[in-house]
């Protein structure tokens, strides 16, 4: 096999960062929504919020402890193997990562540490405090990052140096406010809400249909409890995925504008037309340029790249011979490299698809759960289970074909414009130790699933621990006392 | 000053927070076996650090970001340069911090011992690997004209480096000793403080010799008095931990290896990674650096939110401040393994 560094490297990214985004959305979600429900528990004193705010509580941080390992890798990977990328865009790209670290890791880290070990130790109102910090860590850990990602996209608010051949800085609002940094940070957001509240419902659905109480327990109230757990992540899906096609709505009309190649590397579409139709399946040639059979929604491509039933929407063809004429000619040839334009349309135009047929299953899925509990009823058929197993694996999965999409529809750019992906590779890094690193990663985190996976489960089957009141530790009277959360 | 010089400064001082904070956790991970001769006498070690180990290591994803905003030169020759150690650490990290999540996640003895051996090897091998690499660093590697590292994986082990490795271990399981010494009580704290005073002598012989010879090869008056400094600060914890003034000796451990770091960048400054060629091109603060402007808004970012995040991690010191002894760990949580 024949491999450089440049398609390990590529691999690579995409595994590390793939997988290191399945955790990522609930995290950001469920943080949400474990803080959601200690904040009933302030409030009412009901003490089913508080047994669902530890239940939930145990899965987030299970969860959360591979993102956060898993984050690791990414901070250090540019420049492992992305070091000529790291030099040309270091000056743009790397503000906004220092100050994700600065701002948001320091605070989810600190204030989960103080969460997970603070029940008595912290008065309850300022103990909550510490787990909405934890949110608001992980929300803006969200926005430096994308607003990194969406200058990738659609640079702005920098020079291109000669003398240094690299791309500067000079307008950091610019940067943080770009407009595909606009859509992208509420679509990816409002996406992992929309994660976490199928993953609750899952696990909710599951008790109910499958789960056993605990010896001791009450059933038909364990019943009610899950019966909550599930309407409010059902609540949170339907909403949230209505958000997410809302802000994906608007996001693709500024991908029209500002990366008009992978729109139409999004529908394999490779003559202009006017108007232009979404099919919704295809059978044809695997890169679509020929096709037997497609079902096809007239206009609808015209209306999500332009707003207009009856709008133009650019073909391939047409494209990659302006980006011939605009990047394929010197000057620029530093950094430009002149030939195919073409992202891998098979894989953006199913990726796309996928991405939304997902995540319109998983709203569909919402819905069927809230029409399923309406006035008091719990579903308890088995045949629950199978969605409840099913729906979280689709936003999940919506999520990576969304990421899938938005990165190979860039190709071949790094930086849109500025700087094609094979010139961003380090080249200092043999394949050899591209290929260990490659390998060491991906056996690790494979290990790292299978035991992430058992956990879960085996915490989704026990269910609930009983209410147990949280009382604060008084050192003084009583030193002692065992902690109430111990590793 | 030049912007350009306080960049350097910052990053030496998240060096320092990430040396000082996670230093002690390495050394307990890595004393766990040593110290915790019981589940209980274990699980009390890995309770001192629960709460606190996850905000100390992201000092070190702060240096990392902060030097790509700051030197993208540095931060690409560096990380594409030590590619494979690099990759070691990373892969220490991944599997020690699981090993503090997950351990008390089963209760079944297969399991905590797996991810025991995950916590010691993932401790030991970066409290080696930091050593060195930053050896690695003030010694010199072989830069080409373009600043692209031109050696291989054994360019990077010579003695000189290895002290260095050496040096960085002995001083964090120093640290961990003194650290569980001060924040623990029974028979753990006894152990520790003995522990403290052998391991520390060890390290202040070590420390001694690597800072003597990096202050011949590359040091300055500046490197003199903060190695000395660290020379002073260390014995006096050693000393201080023989006689149990464990506070005091926590205080010395934490400032030798701060002021040991401090004199490291200062002996390396204007440098940020010399070359050994002698047509390479090495790097320095001015030409690895980024450009004034994005300086200018990472040093305001800095210049508010640091000394936040100083607030509230010192809080959390103060928060969990109790010792921890065997009374305090509950039982375990009688959780039956995963069914297969």
């Amino acid at each position: 096999m024949d491999l450089d560094t440049l398609d390990i490297a590529r691999w690579q990214f995409a595994i590390t960062t793939v997988y290191h985004f399945l955790f990522v959305p609930i995290t950001i979600g469920l943080s949400a929504i474990v803080a959601g429900y200690q904040t009933a528990w302030v409030r009412t004193g009901h003490e089913q919020w508080l047994r669902l705010t530890r239940f939930f509580g145990r899965l987030f941080l299970i969860n959360l402890a591979i993102g956060v390992v898993t984050g690791i890798v990414q901070e250090f990977q540019f420049g492992m193997n992305w070091s000529d990328y790291s030099r040309f865009v270091g000056d743009v790209f790397g503000a906004p990562l220092a100050i994700e670290g600065l701002l948001a890791f320091f605070l989810e880290s600190t204030f989960v540490g103080l969460w997970i070990f603070g029940w008595d130790r912290l008065p309850p109102r300022l103990h909550l405090a510490t787990i909405w910090l934890v949110h608001v860590g992980t929300v803006l850990s969200a926005y430096f990052i994308l607003a990194a990602n969406s200058w990738m996209q659609h640079p702005v608010g920098y020079r291109y140096d000669a003398v240094t051949g690299r791309a500067e800085l000079t307008d950091i609002v610019a940067v943080l406010t770009n407009r595909v940094q606009l859509v992208t940070f509420p679509h990816t957001l409002l996406a992992a809400y929309m994660t976490a509240g199928a993953f609750v419902v899952g696990v909710a659905l599951w008790q109910l249909s499958a789960g056993r109480s605990r010896p001791g327990a009450d059933r038909s109230e364990d019943r009610g409890m899950f019966r909550s757990a599930a309407r409010v992540g059902a609540v949170v899906l339907v909403v949230a995925g209505a958000g997410v096609a809302l802000s994906g709505d608007l996001q693709g009309k500024v991908m029209t504008e500002v990366q008009p190649m992978k729109m139409a590397a999004a529908e394999a579409l490779y003559d202009t037309e006017q108007p232009a139709a979404f099919s919704l399946v295809t059978v044809g040639s695997l890169d679509g340029s020929e096709e037997l059979w497609s079902l096809r929604v007239p206009h609808l491509l015209s209306y999500l790249a332009t707003g207009d039933l009856d709008g133009e929407v650019r073909g391939i063809d047409d494209l990659r011979a302006e980006y011939e004429q605009t990047y394929g000619t010197d000057p620029g040839a530093a950094y430009y490299s002149p030939g195919d334009y073409t992202p891998v349309v098979p894989v953006t135009y199913w990726s796309f698809r996928l991405m939304i047929g997902l995540g319109v299953a998983g709203v569909a899925g919402g819905l069927a759960v809230l029409w399923a509990t309406r006035r008091g009823r719990a579903p308890s058929s088995r045949r629950w289970v199978w969605l409840g197993v099913a729906l979280p694996l689709m936003p999940l999965l919506a999520n990576s074909f969304g990421w899938v999409f938005t990165e190979m529809g860039r190709q071949p750019w790094a930086v849109f414009g500025l700087m094609t992906t094979e010139r961003a590779v380090s080249p200092s890094v043999s394949p050899t130790e591209a290929l260990v690193s490659l390998l060491a990663l991906t056996g690790v985190y494979a290990v790292l699933a299978v035991v992430e996976v058992r956990l879960l489960l085996h915490y989704v089957a026990r269910g609930a621990d009983p209410h147990v009141e949280p009382r604060l530790r008084d050192d003084e009277h009583d030193p002692e006392r065992p902690l109430a959360v111990a590793y | 000053m030049e912007l350009t010089t306080v960049w350097f400064a910052l990053i030496a001082v998240l060096w320092i927070g990430y040396f000082c904070l996670e230093g002690f956790d390495f050394g307990v991970g890595m004393l766990l076996p040593v110290l915790g001769r019981s589940e209980a006498e274990r699980r009390v070690l890995l309770n001192t650090v629960g709460p606190v180990w996850d905000g100390n290591a992201v000092w070190v994803l702060v240096a990392g970001g902060a030097t790509f905003a700051a030197f993208p030169e540095w931060y690409a020759t560096l990380f594409s340069g030590f590619y494979l150690p690099l990759l070691m650490i990373l892969v220490a990290l991944i599997v020690r911090g699981l090993a503090f999540e997950y351990r008390a996640k089963v209760d079944d003895d297969r399991w905590r011992a797996r991810w025991d051996v995950a916590l010691v090897v993932g401790s030991f091998v970066p409290a080696l690997l930091w050593g060195v690499a930053f050896a690695n660093i003030l010694h010199g590697v072989p830069l080409d004209a373009d600043s692209e590292y031109a050696g291989g994986l054994l360019t990077l082990l010579h003695p000189y480096a290895l002290l260095g490795g050496v040096t960085t271990l002995l001083l964090f399981l120093t640290h961990g000793a003194v650290f569980l010494a001060l924040k623990t009580d029974g028979p753990v704290r006894r152990d520790a403080r003995g522990l403290a005073s052998g391991l520390g002598t060890a390290a202040a012989i070590a420390a001694v010799a690597f800072l003597s010879w990096t202050q011949r090869d590359t040091g300055d008056l500046a490197s003199a008095v903060l190695f000395l400094g660290a020379a002073v600060a260390l014995v006096l914890g050693v000393l201080a931990v023989g006689v149990g003034r464990e506070g005091w000796a926590f205080v010395g451990t934490f400032a030798a290896i701060a002021l040991a770091v401090a004199g490291l960048f200062a002996a390396l400054f204007p440098d940020v990674m010399p070359t050994t060629l002698a047509d390479g091109t090495g790097l320095t603060t001015t030409n690895a650096a980024a450009t004034s402007y994005t300086l200018g808004v990472m040093t305001v970012v800095a210049a508010v939110f640091t000394p936040v995040v100083l607030a509230y991690q010192g809080w959390t010191y103060w928060v969990f401040r109790q010792r921890i002894s065997v009374h305090h760990i509950p039982a375990a949580g009688r959780v039956p393994e995963p069914q297969r």
